[in-house]
């Protein structure tokens, strides 16, 4: 599914908003959640999981095409880990065969 | 400061959009619901600039009791992964710390 499609399913769902409506509250909701975890912040989606982030430490990477060293510095990276409601959800749908 | 949640979320909602607060707050469940819903039927969720979530299918394979070191085999399982898109991999690059304890 992608994020058009998601938005027509949603539409679907909550006649009440328009495309439009839906549209901009699916934008506001993927930018609030980058800009909490851009501050540094967590988030947390009862029943869905959390999101939060991890640091990777400064390491001597490779330059792929000439093979030198290349320092790289210490960065943050985001996380996201599923809550326990969707971690089942998802390993029983194994079991019905999906 | 705090966790970002669902009522943070449909508050944002409400004020930005104008959505009553019982439309705001149904939108922001849908959402999750749907995202939810597809990872249940195998379907991978592909949210461009955000992220993807997708699913991966895990082999029984030994464990062990971290208290009592007994083994115990960690058995087949469906789990959901998170590949972070260009966009917000960026944007996270940005923060140099310290994490909030």
């Amino acid at each position: 599914m992608t994020k058009s499609e998601l938005i027509e399913q949603i539409a679907m769902r909550q006649p009440e908003l328009s495309v439009k409506e839906v549209e901009a509250a699916v934008r506001i909701i993927l930018d609030d959640i980058t800009d909490a975890l851009a501050e540094g912040g967590r988030v947390e989606i009862r029943g869905f999981g959390s999101f939060s982030l991890h640091y990777r430490e400064p390491r001597v990477g490779r330059n792929p095409k000439t093979g030198d060293p290349v320092e790289l510095t210490g960065k943050f990276v985001p996380h996201f880990k599923p809550g326990k409601e969707l971690r089942e959800q998802v390993n029983a749908s194994r079991a019905l065969g999906y | 400061m705090g966790a970002l949640t669902k009522a943070e979320l449909a508050e944002h909602l409400h004020i930005e959009l104008g959505l009553s607060k019982r439309e705001a707050k149904s939108m922001v469940e849908t959402f999750f619901e749907e995202i939810r819903g597809c990872l249940r039927e195998n379907e991978q969720v592909k949210l461009s600039g955000f992220g993807n979530f997708d699913l991966r299918d895990k082999r029984e394979r030994p464990g062990r009791n971290p208290k009592t070191g007994e083994e115990i085999p960690i058995s087949a399982r469906r789990v959901v992964t998170f590949r972070p898109g260009q966009k917000l991999k960026g944007r996270v690059e940005e923060f140099d710390g310290p994490l909030e304890p």
